[in-house]
């Protein structure tokens, strides 16, 4: 190179770089699409961060009926949960807790308790024990975790007021403060 | 995908792993490069560990200073080991102030030190792409292009494959770079702008954007100030580096013969 070649090189990176600029300024605007503003990310119910949440209708532990769909407009937090599993029997007492402090407000804590690899004396006993007051919803055949995709337990799906999962958390046990974080995020979010 | 791995009673997130695994060989890679560039090595491996540890300790106070009431109920849950209850932007924030008040008091110089960061940076970039394959986040957007990948119940982009696949070729350009480079600085600075560039151009293949007033996602306007603040310094920092490097040369040797070479 050539003590001339030096300018010249200085102005070639120069182009590059505004020419890089120019087509990413470009890129942008032509990528962007204004029909997703506020939208969800997908209409396609899916158990993931940011789609919605797939609907299922399960019996509850006294004889009742919950379906997710009926609790649109409210935070919901859906645990799974079985009476063999150590962590799900230490993070109960955070979720009771959660729910008398969040009770009366637009917050629903459900436990999905995988009735399937689980049995209803155990389920009893456990609820007993605790002195459970959230609603506790019986998965008897197994197919609301199969259409949550639950690999392990315990596993918590956070929910806002328009069906949209915020947060998933697989294992635990998760503490009182981030069940209260998790749900005040969500209250915050305006829907 | 391949998010959690089970045993026994422990359930191992694949993604976390893969991002040790890509922080470990990243600082392999910054210890190698900084002994070449003669920088002290244990003082940038200390540096890059309290930085780190900086963050996580600022990231944890973000979001505790988001929830004040709840934390204050509970201070102790400050020191819980939950990856969720982290602000990954007062992380950020917190860890560069922390990095360059040790590259002050240590006296290492910034522009070869970052330099020595360059390519353990972008190998990083490329484990976080594996990390995103494994987890299934960062998925694409909705397509019916032939190489679709069946994903979250549709068929989307595999913007996984084309993150880590471009995050490679960066890491490469980069090294190839390493014998010769143009200025202190310009590594670094290549790294972070061919990086920019990388998420403006994937951004718009991605499915789980979030997006600004008018339809604009917001990665790509982020990647976009930072591609240009890199292009600034480069600018600056090349223009001062070819000076530097043209008047001692002129002035020792009387020709730019070696200038040449060095480039």
């Amino acid at each position: 190179m050539t003590e001339s070649g030096i300018p010249s090189r200085k102005k070639r990176l120069e182009f590059l770089m505004a020419l890089s600029l120019v087509a990413g300024v470009l890129w942008t605007v032509v990528s962007r699409v204004p029909s997703a503003v506020g939208a969800p990310l997908s209409n396609t119910p899916s158990p993931r961060e940011g789609f919605l949440a797939p609907d299922f209708t399960l019996d509850t532990l006294d004889g009742g009926k919950v379906a997710l769909s009926e609790l649109r407009g409210k935070v919901v937090v859906v645990n799974f949960w079985a009476t063999w599993c150590l962590p799900c029997r230490e993070e109960t007492p955070a979720l009771e807790k959660s729910y008398e402090q969040y009770k009366g407000s637009n917050v629903v804590i459900l436990g999905v308790n995988l009735t399937d690899q689980d049995s209803m004396r155990e389920v009893d006993s456990f609820v007993q024990e605790f002195g459970l007051t959230y609603p506790i919803l019986l998965d008897r055949d197994g197919r609301v975790s199969y259409l949550y995709q639950v690999k392990g337990l315990p596993t918590t799906f956070f929910i806002n007021r328009d069906g949209i999962i915020r947060t998933v958390l697989v294992g635990g046990p998760m503490s009182e403060t981030f069940i209260r974080s998790k749900i005040e995020a969500l209250l915050k979010e305006v829907p | 995908m391949f998010p959690y791995l089970r045993l026994g009673p422990f359930i191992l997130p694949m993604a976390s792993l893969a991002l040790l695994a890509g922080f470990w060989a990243g600082l392999s890679v910054i210890e190698r490069e900084a002994a070449r560039l003669k920088i002290n090595v244990s003082a940038l491996s200390n540096t890059i560990f309290y930085s780190l540890l900086a963050g996580l300790i600022g990231a944890r106070l973000g979001y505790a200073l988001e929830f004040p009431a709840v934390y204050s109920s509970n201070p102790l849950s400050l020191l819980a080991l939950t990856p969720t209850t982290l602000s990954p932007s007062a992380g950020l924030v917190v860890g560069l102030i922390v990095f360059a008040i040790f590259v002050q008091r240590k006296a290492m110089p910034i522009r070869p030190t970052l330099d020595a960061i360059a390519p353990g940076l972008a190998l990083f970039m490329v484990f976080v792409g594996f990390a995103h394959l494994l987890s299934g986040d960062a998925y694409g957007a909705p397509t019916s292009v032939p190489w679709a990948i069946r994903l979250w119940n549709e068929y989307r982009h595999p913007s996984q494959f084309y993150e880590t696949f471009i995050a490679l070729t960066i890491f490469l350009v980069i090294c190839e770079r390493l014998p010769k480079p143009a200025g202190a600085g310009l590594n670094f600075l290549l790294t972070v702008a061919l990086s920019s560039a990388s998420r403006v151009f994937l951004e718009a293949f991605r499915g789980d954007s979030i997006f600004l007033p008018g339809g604009f996602r917001e990665a790509q306007v982020v990647a976009l100030v930072v591609m240009a603040i890199s292009f600034y310094w480069m600018r600056r920092w090349m223009y001062s580096g070819l000076e530097e490097n043209t008047s001692d040369l002129t002035v020792s040797n009387g020709t730019l013969k070696n200038a040449d070479k060095r480039r």
